[in-house]
């Protein structure tokens, strides 16, 4: 059991991450104190342009090594540390350093920071890549979503689009790196539940030069929505079908067009199903998505209030920092909520 | 009896709660609530609870007599396992509504979630009653072993009054569905019955509360066409295994 | 001199009312009447313990035993080895089987588990969610495009299954009309396909064409164009489980008029199906031979390969998938045959779980999983055979020995003989009356229905609620006695990991 919140508003406001303190504590039960963490788009305007990475440093050893690589591949426009207060609650495992960095320009960028993140995951002991993208930056540690808000001091912070998680973990061991939100670049995933298609998901993004290294649900829905939406450029919409798509049953009831885009993507994106109980949450700078399991066994809750999304586990957890919203519901079984920028 | 719920822990509200009970309270109203699980979890009388707010998951679970009534939404799990009692929400519930619920009533004025239902059973005097005003969603009275299922579709025209996989495994009780039902979002072993004269005066009685409850007109809602739902048999899976 | 015989027919004097039926049923000559005795008797020595008399005795006054090794023991020379030299040397000859390979190798499907959920991944209860075990073999794009909202990604002909079981292609002349008609009938029941084996396809089985896959063997009897075109699907047999390397044989005698008629060759003449296809020797002569059936059938329909499963299975596979073919079926060591020789059949080839697992990685490995499905068969034994090797990379099986003894072989093995007791594997008219189809077919279509209940099963308890979800999988399997090697050429870990 875990908590999911999210907050978007759609016409780029940048809200203080109190709110989605509130939302998170909120879902308090939830939570077992092994892992909380926060995503946050918009958050870094003054360098907007570069990718920010956030990366957990067990030692200066590790953050040398790390710097010196990053030297080799990319141009450091600034670098510092992540300001975090002392507390109790969450004894340190590492210290937490942000660069702004610039791809070389014959590089195809995107790629090439992929590339960068996933060396220094692999191969620099003691340094860890929290997040990568633009603008924006995820703070997680191993510890209840309150303290970790307090630990790096989120509410600090101003973004457009904020997510949360808690986590009650029952399968990989609590460490920071493992806490969520997962991100890679753009893509942010926070999830609730089980994929029981993880083996099957993992194998296909293998085929496609992805390497699951967390070996966490998560890492693998960033990568299906990384691979299906960035590289085989499939709409967010479509995605979604691929990723959760409906029963054989009602494929073959629908009319003929639709029927045969539904079970074309049923067949050829068969390894992609994400299978299991879930609710997942999924950001990137333009948008914010939910999406839960193909028979709805984990909850979700959607409301919007003026240009405001909001996207929790729990009613409740809305409720507490929108107590009145104009439009509350829960999504239906596989289909998504797709909340974009600009679009209000 | 008020009680103001802001910033508390479920554990500590329904630790008022159950004092106020054992002192005799008659009358409970809780303001403020937002997420508190559990409240009139597995508490017994004739008590009666209004809750301002949204309560949280497992609302009067194991609650045996008391009477809830939500004045807001309610979240997943309400009424898991009641053995009697009332549970009133004005809003929306969401999953698994009445879970295992053996005896006592529980009426929604607005939708319910999936899995509404589930595994509801009657037991000698203990007979179990949910109903909605709005539509329901996927897997309704799924393992259904007794008591009735109603719901009447009337909140939203756009959306469909039920969703699919009604009453699979079902080998008890009934549902009744204000409206049309196709006959392939049926689950396994679960058949579409006549809706006799008989069974509408049965649900004119069984609705007399519930539109008292919500100010409904039961002529009115009786002014349409129903379809119920009934087990094929009460071994569903018997031939299913074999030695 | 003879052997002392295998077997032991026992008969209670009291309970027999000398009403001669087995000797009606019994095609083996075992059963008699002693004028002089006034009483049954038996010839043991002939006995194959096929079961049928023992079945259909109306007093139960029958019951078959096993002679107790009558060879001393020794551990090298077992009584089999020292039974077929004796045979050899009296002989000269080759040592015909029927049935999968004997020998008792250890099994890998027997020592590999399935995971199940607890809590935190919950099991799915599969009687009360929905469970889906649709399958389309055939290849499948790199992505899917879409425009104006119309599919605009052209998708390759693919056979839809209601389920990952097949039945196997064994061929008419091999099993009898009835039989072909059972599987048939329950193919189409169950929303699957099954094989036309080797030997034809009869006029009366065309109304099932649509639930048919038709082989096309290197003796390519009874293939003419009508015979691709109503069919599902096509499948090019390179070589079977049971005889790698090895062509076929159906001696004249078993070419009766309908056989003949179905084969399109002269009644009496032996069938040879030669060891490779006279016009491949290479793996381009493979894909012309794939493009001339898709072409002879204008692109509508999927052509298979089948090969047997051998130390090479991955690059072959790979070979075969780029040369065109839709799906790769992997014929494994253990599979049944209606004849080959012992020393093939025991020895030669590889486990089928072994060549799942080793061509799946090697088709992803080279990015081209997607361009055809994986079909195993040979020794599918039950659901959880069915489930590993879906999870271990295969997209469906094929099930043959089983289907045949859900119509009520006994595994006697002695199908080659044409002498089958059950009606199965004859031509006889009077025996393949013994099989009426209608039943048989219920009896198939029982046996996959079951399956799929079970396969649905295990879905549940994995959490998953669609068979896709288990395919490749590997992560939900755990070696239990397996070496290391092992382990790593079925790419699973050792339980308790
Ligand atoms: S019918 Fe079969 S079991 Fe019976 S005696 Fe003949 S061969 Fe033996
Ligand atoms: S098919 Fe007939 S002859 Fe062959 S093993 Fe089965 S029962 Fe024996």
């Amino acid at each position: 059991m875990c908590g999911l919140g999210g907050i978007l508003n759609r016409r780029g406001k940048r809200i203080s991450g109190k709110e989605i303190i509130a939302v998170a504590n909120a879902m308090e039960p939830r939570y077992d104190g092994r892992g909380g963490g926060f995503a946050a788009y918009g958050i870094y305007p003054k360098y907007k342009d570069y990718f920010a990475l956030h990366v957990f440093l067990d030692d200066e050893e590790a953050r040398k090594k790390t710097e010196e690589y990053l030297k080799e591949r990319v141009e450091i426009k600034k670098d510092e540390e992540v300001p975090t207060r002392n507390i109790k609650e969450i004894p340190r495992q590492h210290i937490t350093w942000r660069y702004f960095v610039d791809a070389p320009e014959k590089f195809k960028e995107e790629d090439y920071i992929v590339e960068t993140v996933m060396h220094i995951n692999d191969c620099i002991e003691g340094a860890y890549v929290a997040s990568s993208g633009k603008n924006m930056g995820v703070f997680k540690a191993t510890g209840m979503p309150c303290n970790v808000a307090r630990l790096f001091k989120v509410e600090d912070y101003k973004a457009y689009c904020w997510v949360s998680h808690g986590r009650f973990p029952t399968n990989t061991p609590g460490w920071w790196g493992g806490a969520h939100p997962f991100n890679i670049l753009d893509w942010s995933v926070v999830h609730n539940g089980e994929i029981s298609s993880y083996g099957t998901n993992r194998r296909y993004l293998e085929t496609h030069g992805y390497k699951c290294r967390l070996l966490t649900d998560t890492e693998v829905v960033a990568y299906l929505f990384d691979l299906l939406v960035r590289k085989q450029g499939l709409s967010v919409e479509t995605t979604a079908i691929a990723l959760t798509p409906p029963f054989w049953k009602h494929i073959d009831r629908m009319p003929e067009e639709k029927r045969k885009i539904y079970a074309a993507l049923r067949m050829t994106y068969a390894p992609a199903m994400l299978n299991g109980p879930f609710g997942i949450i999924v950001a990137n700078r333009n948008m914010m998505i939910g999406l839960n399991d193909r028979i709805k066994l984990r909850p979700l809750i959607a409301a919007e209030n003026g240009d405001f999304t909001y996207i929790a586990s729990e009613e409740a957890a809305i409720r507490e920092v929108c107590p009145k919203p104009e439009k509350i519901w829960a999504p239906k079984a596989g289909s998504p909520v797709i909340a974009r920028l600009n679009e209000v | 009896m008020i009680m103001d719920a802001k910033g508390l822990h479920y554990k500590a509200l329904n630790k008022l709660i159950e004092d106020a009970i054992n002192n005799s309270a008659k009358k409970i109203k809780i303001t403020n609530v937002n997420g508190q699980r559990y409240i009139g979890g597995g508490i017994k009388g004739n008590v009666e609870i209004e809750i301002h707010g949204t309560p949280g998951d497992d609302l009067g679970s194991f609650m045996d007599g008391p009477t809830i009534t939500v004045y807001n939404d309610a979240q997943d799990g309400i009424g898991n396992t009641m053995n009697s009692g009332k549970i009133i929400v004005h809003g929306d519930a969401r999953d698994i509504v009445g879970h295992s619920m053996r005896g006592g009533k529980i009426f929604v004025n607005g939708d319910v979630g999936y899995r509404v239902g589930i595994h509801m059973k009657e037991y000698k005097e203990n007979f179990p009653v949910i109903i909605a005003a709005g539509s329901a969603g996927d897997f309704l009275g799924e393992y259904m072993a007794g008591g009735r299922i109603v719901v009447l579709g009337m909140k939203d025209s756009d959306s469909e009054i039920v969703g699919d996989w009604i009453a699979t495994g079902i080998h008890g009780g009934m549902i009744y569905i204000r409206g049309k039902v196709e006959e392939h979002k049926l689950g396994v072993a679960a058949k579409i019955a006549e809706f006799s004269q008989e069974d509408r005066k049965y649900l004119r009685n069984l609705l007399k509360e519930f539109c008292k409850t919500f100010g409904y007109n039961v002529k009115k809602i009786l002014d349409a066409e129903f379809t119920k739902i009934t087990p094929m048999t009460h071994r569903p899976y018997g031939k299913m295994y074999t030695e | 001199m003879r052997f002392p015989p295998e077997f032991k027919v026992v008969r209670d004097q009291e309970k027999c009312t000398k009403c001669k039926r087995c000797t009606i049923e019994c095609t083996f000559e075992v059963h008699g009447y002693d004028k002089k005795k006034k009483r049954m008797v038996a010839n043991d020595e002939n006995c194959v313990a096929c079961q049928r008399c023992v079945f259909t005795c109306p007093t139960k006054a029958l019951v078959i035993e096993r002679r107790p090794p009558t060879f001393s023991d020794h551990p090298t020379w077992t009584e089999w080895i020292r039974r077929d030299i004796m045979t050899q040397a009296k002989t000269g000859s080759v040592i015909l089987a029927s049935m999968g390979n004997e020998k008792p190798y250890q099994s890998l499907f027997d020592s590999i588990v399935i995971d199940a959920c607890q809590v935190t991944n919950p099991a799915i209860d599969p009687l009360r969610e929905p469970m889906e075990l649709r399958t389309y073999l055939g290849r499948k794009p790199e992505k899917i495009e879409i425009e104006n909202d119309a599919l605009k990604t052209e998708i390759a002909p693919n056979l839809k299954l209601e389920t990952p079981i097949m039945i196997a292609h064994m061929s008419y002349g091999a099993i009898s009309l009835e039989v072909h008609k059972a599987l048939a009938t329950a193919a189409k029941e169950q929303g699957t396909m099954m094989g036309s084996g080797e030997g034809g396809l009869h006029k009366e089985l065309y109304p099932f064409a649509d639930h048919i896959i038709v082989q096309v063997a290197s003796g390519r009897f009874g293939v003419h164009e009508e015979y691709l075109k109503i069919a599902a699907g096509m499948e090019i047999k390179i070589g079977q489980g049971a005889k790698p390397g090895i062509g076929g044989h159906l001696p004249g005698p078993k070419i009766t008029e309908p056989i003949s008629e179905t084969r399109m060759i002269p009644v009496g003449t032996d069938a040879l199906s030669p060891a490779p296809h006279h016009d491949i020797y290479s793996i381009e002569d493979l894909s012309r031979l794939i493009y001339a059936l898709k072409e002879a059938t204008r692109y509508k329909k999927p052509v298979f390969v089948k090969i047997a499963a051998v130390n090479n299975s991955a690059p072959i596979a790979t070979g075969i998938i780029r040369a065109g073919a839709d799906a790769v079926v992997l014929d494994g060591f253990r599979a049944g045959t209606g004849a080959a020789p012992q020393v093939i059949r025991d020895n030669l080839g590889i486990p089928i779980e072994a060549a799942i697992a080793a061509v799946d990685q090697r088709l992803r490995e080279e990015g081209i999983r997607h361009w055809g499905s994986i079909i195993a068969s040979g020794s599918i034994r039950t659901s959880a055979d069915v489930a590993k090797a879906i999870a271990l990379g295969a997209d469906a099986v094929y099930i043959g020995t089983a289907a045949l003894i859900a119509l009520g072989c006994t595994v006697c093995k002695k199908c080659y003989t044409g002498k089958c007791t059950w009606g199965i594997a004859t031509q006889v008219p009077k025996l393949r009356k013994r099989l009426d189809p209608e039943k048989g077919a219920k009896a198939v279509s029982n046996l996959i229905q079951a399956w799929n209940h079970e396969l649905k099963e295990i879905l549940g308890a994995l959490g998953i609620n669609s068979v896709e979800s288990l395919r490749g999988n590997r992560e939900r399997l755990r070696g239990v006695g397996l070496s290391q090697p092992d382990l790593d050429v079925l790419g699973i870990l050792p339980a308790g990991k």
